[in-house]
């Protein structure tokens, strides 16, 4: 199963005929993910990269069936494209823009609320890589390759600091059921919690691993998840043991401005809920690896 | 991006928000003129830096004459004032904003913030004015009082009163202090701010609302449409390490080390300075290169990295994704032959093509070192940083 993506996913693609969506998508497409169609407003009826280029996300929907987009539009108007895709009942979408005005995702999320939970679309991201289910189907802009298929679930804020996961878990021999980036903004459209909550539900996968960062309240979220709420195994890692605090550390999110922010802080509350704690970001792999070998003997 | 007292005051003052009359100076001449131009008896000359904590650093003071107008201009003008705020170094003192005295019966805390857990804006509001916010969740924490305000209609006069009568406003000036908090909203909003605090806001002897300090942060995804913010930016107020390379389109911030870093990814650059700090050594700077780690980008990046006399040791670390490791590592090469960079390199390359990329920089004949992985990389910087006489 996965979550949120598969072989069979149908994927639009929004921001489709730009430099940036064209590369990805094409790299998508070449993955094997199944992109059935892009938006460009203005540009509806004509065709880009062998498939159907739509004017809005309503009439790519009607036409192509798409369940789930992905967002390349530019900042200025990259809020509006995910009100677009939440209003046409794409029920999935990752937002890869970075540089979206936070008070442009206080509106998103306010709009987003307009939707009984049932038909609400869920948001990951912005600022962030996408979401891959390695072998079957990539929404994003990683390299495919380092990702092997397998039944850790990983979720982190930081794209590189992600394919460094992928690459020690696969050097382990441990591959991934999905990978999904919540991005790196203050206000994003999951939570961990969210997608911890999507890991635990699904059969395919066996142990999450969170990367979490200095900034916010989501980490402490997830720590009283995982506890109240988990039976699986989760293993953490939190970047920032060494910013100072005040600074903003390259992420819109990553700043710590309140207590718990910080990322000591944030590894007292989720070792104090029971999350296994890799120490360094070199033992991101082997920590999950020794999660994975207890959960096999217990067996 | 942060801006100064005035500058908060004024924009603050076109939403309704009230503030003491005052003016700039550059000079302890224009500080008496403006005195004068205001009138009075008392005046507060305040030294104009991106930090608080002025008043206990000697940054604020009260003047009754224009000889000590004079000399409080000329204590503060061209020297850096250190306050709990702005780190042992200090930030320099400019420009000065003259004010008249204001007679205070009573002070309040107010700000807004963007709270993350709530993904609103929130509305914080204190009767302990004067103290800053983190001391009054200690001292007294039952006194804060918070307003979330609904994106969709805004924040409502009915949750302005409710601060107000909750801090115990007298009725007759609960609706000055309504329109002051409600302007304060609207310039959050209308600004794209990220915070706005005033503290203290407080109630005059004449029966006056007044804003008697003004801070204001801004959102840097927000400034591309808010031309009239990104003018009000004082680059002697940063650390001139960060202003060369923000300049320069990349992520920097500076630190007290001397590892300079060079990572593709905020979070991967966040682990690197984790890493080398776990293996013993001191980070001089983060630094994210952005996507696409260009040759470009990456001589860019070594010359911000090597505007620090700190630096004894450079570390590169660069997860190759779409970009291939081979093109990364040529750029690398590039760099360091043009740049004449003497100090020792190590440089970490992970993703597509890694081993074409070891190569080129194995084989480069220059003082580079490559590293297998994360640990090795960070354990080399740091051992290369011991070895190392610190730079003339």
């Amino acid at each position: 199963m996965a979550i949120f993506i598969n072989e069979n996913t149908k994927i639009l693609i929004q921001g489709f005929t730009g430099r940036i969506g064209t590369f990805h998508a094409q790299e998508m497409i070449d993955y094997g993910t199944n992109v059935v169609g892009g938006v460009t407003p203005g540009k509806g009826g004509t065709e880009h990269l062998g498939r159907p280029v739509f004017n809005t996300v309503k009439g790519a929907v009607a036409e192509t069936g798409a369940e789930v987009s992905i967002v390349f539009v530019p900042p200025p108007f990259a809020a509006d494209a995910i009100m677009e895709a939440a209003d046409a009942g794409i029920k999935y979408c990752t937002c890869i823009t970075d540089g979206i005005p936070a008070q442009d995702m206080i509106r998103v999320k306010r709009y987003m609320r307009r939707y009984k939970k049932e038909n609400r679309m869920r948001l990951a991201g912005p600022n962030c890589a996408g979401t891959i289910s390695p072998g079957r189907a990539m929404l994003g802009i990683m390299p495919g390759h380092i990702y092997d298929q397998g039944r850790i679930g990983v979720i982190g804020r930081s794209g590189t600091l992600g394919y460094e996961a992928a690459e020690q878990l696969k050097e382990l021999g441990l591959g991934i059921s999905t990978s999904v980036g919540i991005g790196g903004d203050p206000i994003n459209g999951s939570s961990f919690r969210d997608i911890l909550e999507e890991f635990e539900n699904d059969p395919e996968t066996d142990v999450v691993l969170m990367i979490g960062e200095i900034g916010g309240p989501q980490e402490a979220e997830a720590a009283e998840y995982a506890r109240d709420h988990m039976k699986k195994p989760v293993v953490a890692y939190i970047a920032g043991l060494s910013a100072p605090k005040g600074r903003r550390m390259g992420h819109a999110g990553a700043i710590v401005t309140s207590y718990g922010e910080a990322a000591a802080e944030k590894v007292e509350i989720l070792r104090a809920a029971g999350v296994t704690i890799a120490p360094t970001p070199a033992d991101m792999g082997s920590t999950v690896a020794e999660v994975v070998s207890k959960l096999k003997s217990a067996a | 991006m942060d801006i100064h007292e005035y500058q908060a005051k004024e924009l603050l003052s076109k939403f309704g928000v009230p503030i003491p009359r005052g003016g700039l100076a550059y000079s302890p001449e224009q500080a008496t003129y403006r005195a004068n131009e205001i009138g009075g008896n008392a005046w507060v000359v305040k030294a104009q830096i991106h930090a608080g904590a002025r008043g206990k650093a000697g940054g604020v003071k009260i003047c009754r004459s224009d000889e000590e107008i004079w000399s409080a201009a000329d204590g503060m003008l061209g020297k850096k004032l250190v306050t709990i705020q702005t780190g042992p170094q200090g930030k320099l003192v400019s420009r000065l904003y003259v004010e008249e005295a204001t007679n205070i019966d009573k002070e309040f805390y107010l700000s807004l913030t963007m709270d993350r857990g709530k993904e609103r804006i929130a509305v914080v509001a204190s009767a302990a004015g004067g103290m800053d916010i983190e001391e009054i969740s200690a001292k007294d924490p039952d006194s804060i009082m918070t307003v979330i305000v609904d994106p969709a209609v805004g924040m409502q006069g009915f949750q302005a009163r409710e601060i107000a009568f909750g801090l115990g406003i007298e009725p007759e000036l609960v609706n000055k202090f309504e329109r002051t908090i409600l302007g304060c909203y609207r310039a959050f909003r209308d600004l794209d701010a990220t915070m706005v605090e005033i503290n203290p806001l407080v109630i005059t002897k004449e029966g006056g609302v007044v804003a008697l300090d003004a801070k204001m942060s801004f959102d840097d995804n927000a400034l591309f449409r808010r031309p009239q913010i990104s003018e009000l930016r004082d680059k002697s107020q940063e650390d001139s390490r960060e202003t060369y390379a923000s300049d320069r389109g990349l992520s920097y911030v500076g630190l007290e080390g001397d590892i300079g870093c060079i990572v593709n990814g905020a979070g991967l650059a966040m682990a690197t300075l984790d890493m080398i700090k776990v293996s013993g050594g001191q980070p001089a700077n983060f630094l994210d290169i952005g996507g696409g780690a260009s040759p470009e980008r990456v001589q860019k990046s070594f010359r911000a990295v090597l505007r620090d006399d700190n630096v004894k040791a450079i570390l590169v670390n660069v997860f190759a994704g779409i970009n291939r490791c081979d093109w990364v590592a040529k750029g690398v090469v590039l760099a360091i032959q043009e740049l004449e960079v003497k100090r020792p390199v190590i440089v970490r390359l992970a993703g597509t093509n890694v081993e074409e990329g070891r190569k080129i920089i194995a084989e480069s004949g220059l003082n580079l070192e490559t590293a297998e992985n994360l640990r090795d990389a960070a354990e080399k910087a740091v051992a290369a940083a011991k070895q190392t006489p610190a730079a003339a």
